[in-house]
């Protein structure tokens, strides 16, 4: 090197050492290349965007295995995909979505949540800006729940291969000695509550699709629910905890019922449902049992300690319309049964498919 | 078959083509206003109204003295019924006491 | 909500049951009759609430209730769904349907399905939005799959109406809307069916009002009496037919008087008659043919009926062999005696359309209603003879 080009080759050094920035409106293929763009995006759009949620040095996550065990003696360890459309929706976005997804699924085992990876999938064409607003949602997620993202991958696809972006999460959490929560546990006298609002998910992201013209300004109910879950397990002995997500209520207690072969009894008139799901579910044909939610849980409790439970509820911010839904009861065993409030009962099954909108 | 949900005429849209925004339990939508409107009852007189909401149409206006009166029926239907139940267990503590 | 909530009071609701029992009771007394007394609720949305509520588990034993055929999607023939898929797989088509009709299968396909292999339809709410989709995609075709009775026939003929006046040529309508008269009529023309009365359909008499079924009540002498679709409506109609039968009388009545006047819509029937005229006959799954039951686009309309546009089959397919809507829409069969019903035919793999719909007879049994059936240690036609 000549002595001229000393100083040069610093100040590019410098320059090439510099964090990237995206200069493109939209995602286009490059950034998936390997090359210096998809350095600049994950530079400017995930490690700048996710900050201290993100601690991505190697192309594999290490964990000091002896630190693990101080929280507890089992590990949880969860995938789910999202591909929610629209990505921007009332009350969240993907983003929020696929973090708070994932920690739900490590909590409602009794596990604290750690670590997620973050798999993204772009379509080209996907603005620069949307795909921001999401990396930063996942950032105030993750903050919130108390969680890291310690690996990922960033893959872009061809127009149309994809629908914008698409996200996978997988999560790591421990589960701390002593806590045993699952269906088996369930017994024939346990009482089930959930911590509010039925289909509220649901409900925003059919409106927000805009194709029923239907205006509503339902906000999705996606949140974390560690916190609530940590607060539960601290007062109540819980025997079983799920998350409701796709196929509402009625699935989840359905899924309960059945590996636990114990019978449930659904109040209808229980049920809570905000005042305008009510309505859009009157509009379409819909019930809001069979709706999505993304920031509920069901837990079967006994029932000595059922306003124990609904009180602990209460009390947090994920569950002030918290309510006591079902009764558990030892026949039938693994159906689940919906007081009508007429003196009659019906069955409750889970649906085949997606619930369609009906004009009759 | 047909269904038919109650909601209010909250605002009237656009005269000439007949559109209004119905709203059901804080869910609105433009709706269709032609068939509730005659020389009678002109579009205006749509505002505030309570409407059946079929498929974005708003298919008949709901009446509601006839509502309350079916509701009233009801409610006697009620009160008859615990006479009846009252003299029903009259006489059957009657029948056992004879 | 205003206007349901009232009318959905369980504490009232049981002063009926108790009520319903009581002149039940009477009755069969008094005719010294043992056979229980059969009313058919014409309109799918009653079958939807009966099952919703489990109306039909409060129910004395003497009253069995017979589904009707007023479910649109239950009595849609398998050719007019390959039809419909025949139009949605054409080129450049944006085929528009409510979202009922998605799972209905045709011989082949359900138009899920076809959707699922690379047809363009979409599910809307409401006939304009077909219409605004139109608009948005001047250079695609757009057609609206129509279905339904006359409660939705004035929003079909409306928007067709309003895409002529706005010049809109890239809309088509593909007619399946039926008439419910002429059905109830084939119905009570069949010659092993026994019903005591009816519960009329109320939404589709909001538009027609009471006069068409004058004719139940001269010819066929048959309580009629037409009813709105909250569980207390349901209940008060089934008082109010067993007042006539106990006073021995039969009438055309209204119960749900807040939404339905005896002239029914007069704005809405002219627009149905202005852009509608009756088919000689339609084909009704599980009913076969029935004269004047359809309605098909007028002349001045053509130049929006897909049925004039594409070269539809048109082919009339057999219902599968096995398949006995027909007799559970006619009410001689209950759904659990169908030999198929819960094994080879489930809502997950339906093989009549009365599996489909949430409103069919099938469907609401298998989702809301077994518990009664397990519960009955006879069936129902072991109870009837």
């Amino acid at each position: 090197m000549k002595d001229h080009e000393h100083p040069l080759f610093v100040r590019v050094e410098k320059w090439r050492r510099r964090a990237g920035r995206v200069r493109d409106d939209v995602v286009v293929a490059a950034h998936g290349g390997g090359g210096k763009a998809m350095r600049d995006l994950i530079d400017d759009l995930v490690v700048r965007e996710l900050g201290e949620a993100v601690q991505v040095d190697e192309d594999q996550a290490r964990f000091e295995v002896s630190k693990l065990a101080q929280d507890g003696d089992r590990l949880a360890f969860t995938t789910d995909g999202y591909v929610v459309s629209p990505i921007l929706f009332p009350g969240g976005d993907i983003g929020r979505l696929a973090v708070n997804g994932t920690v739900n699924d490590l909590a409602v085992s009794g596990a604290k949540p750690h670590y997620l990876s973050c798999g993204l999938i772009l379509e080209e064409g996907l603005p620069i800006a949307e795909l921001r607003r999401v990396m930063k949602s996942m950032a105030e997620a993750c903050a919130e729940a108390g969680v890291s993202i310690v690996t990922g991958d960033t893959k872009v696809v061809p127009r149309g291969a994809a629908d914008k972006i698409f996200i996978t999460t997988a999560g790591v959490g421990i589960i701390p000695a002593g806590i045993e929560v699952g269906a088996q546990r369930i017994r024939s006298d346990d009482v089930i509550l959930i911590n509010g609002y039925l289909g509220d998910h649901g409900a925003a992201i059919l409106a927000a699709r805009g194709e029923l013209r239907l205006e509503t300004d339902i906000p999705s109910d996606c949140a974390p629910l560690n916190g609530l879950v940590e607060a539960l397990l601290a007062e109540v002995d819980v025997h079983a905890m799920r998350d409701v997500t796709r196929g509402g209520l009625a699935a989840c207690l359905n899924e309960l019922a059945l590996s636990s072969e114990v019978g449930m009894v659904v109040e209808e008139r229980a049920l809570p449902v905000r005042r305008e799901v009510a309505g859009f579910c009157e509009i379409l044909g819909l019930d809001p049992v069979h709706l999505a939610n993304e920031g509920k849980l069901v837990v079967a409790v006994p029932a000595a300690q059922a306003e124990r439970a609904l009180e602990v509820m209460r009390a947090h911010r994920y569950g002030e319309q918290a309510a006591i839904v079902a009764r558990c009861r030892a026949e039938p065993p693994g159906v689940v049964t919906l007081n009508t409030g007429f003196g009659s009962e019906r069955i409750l099954d889970m649906l085949v498919g997606e619930q369609l909108p009906r004009i009759c | 078959m047909c269904l038919g949900i109650p909601g209010q005429v909250v605002e009237i849209e656009d005269t000439d083509k007949m559109l209004g925004v119905v709203e059901v339990s804080g869910v609105r939508r433009v709706t269709n206003l032609t068939c509730i409107v005659d020389e009678d009852h002109p579009i205006e007189s749509c505002l505030g109204e309570w409407v059946l909401v079929h498929v974005g149409f708003a298919m008949s206006r709901i009446d509601p003295a006839e509502a309350a009166r079916t509701l009233a029926l009801l409610e006697e239907l009620g009160e008859v019924q615990a006479e009846l139940e009252a003299m029903r267990n009259a006489t059957t503590e009657g029948e056992s006491t004879r | 909500m205003k206007y349901v909530d009232e009318f959905r009071d369980p504490a009232v609701g049981r002063k009926l049951t108790d009520q319903i029992a009581r002149l039940t009771e009477a009755y069969m007394k008094r005719e010294k009759r043992t056979r229980p007394l059969k009313l058919m609720e014409v309109c799918g949305g009653h079958t939807h609430a009966i099952f919703k509520f489990g109306l039909d588990e409060v129910l004395p034993d003497a009253i069995e209730l017979v589904h009707g055929p007023g479910c649109p999607v239950c009595v849609l023939p398998v050719g007019r769904v390959d039809d419909a898929i025949y139009i949605a797989t054409q080129p450049n088509v944006i085929f528009t349907t409510f979202g009922d009709a998605l799972r209905v299968p045709g011989s082949k396909l359900s138009l899920l399905q076809a959707k699922a292999q690379g047809a363009d339809i979409r599910t809307v709410y409401s006939p304009v939005d077909a219409l605004a989709i139109a608009r948005e995609n001047p250079e695609r075709d757009v057609v609206f799959f129509g279905l339904g009775f006359e409660t939705t026939v004035p929003s079909t003929a409306l928007t067709v109406k309003q895409a002529k006046a706005e010049g809109v040529d890239n809309f088509f309508l593909f007619s399946n809307h039926i008439t419910i008269v002429p059905t109830i009529k084939a119905i009570l023309d069949s010659p092993d069916l026994q019903l005591d009365g009816f519960l009329g359909p109320g939404h589709v008499t909001m538009i027609i009002g009471m006069r068409p079924y004058q004719f139940i009540c001269d010819t066929y002498q048959k309580p009629f009496v037409v009813s709105g679709f909250e569980p207390l409506d349901v209940l008060q109609s089934i008082v109010m037919v067993l007042h006539q039968l106990d006073e021995r009388r039969c009438a055309v009545e209204n119960q749900y008087r807040r939404l339905v006047r005896d002239d029914g819509n007069p704005v809405a029937l002219e627009a149905v008659t202005d852009v509608f005229q009756l088919r000689p006959f339609f084909e009704w799954r599980g009913l076969g043919s029935i004269d004047h039951s359809g309605l098909e686009l007028k002349e001045a309309y053509a130049a929006f009926d897909a049925e004039k546009k594409y070269a539809i089959p048109a082919l009339s397919i057999a219902d599968p062999k096995a398949c006995q809507c027909g007799e559970v829409l006619k009410g001689k069969l209950k759904p659990w005696e169908c030999k198929v019903f819960g094994t080879a035919c489930t809502p997950e793999t339906p093989i009549g359309s009365c599996m489909v719909s949430s409103e069919g007879a099938c469907a609401a049994y298998y989702n809301h209603g077994r518990l009664t059936t397990l519960r009955r240690p006879t069936t129902g036609r072991e109870a009837t003879t």
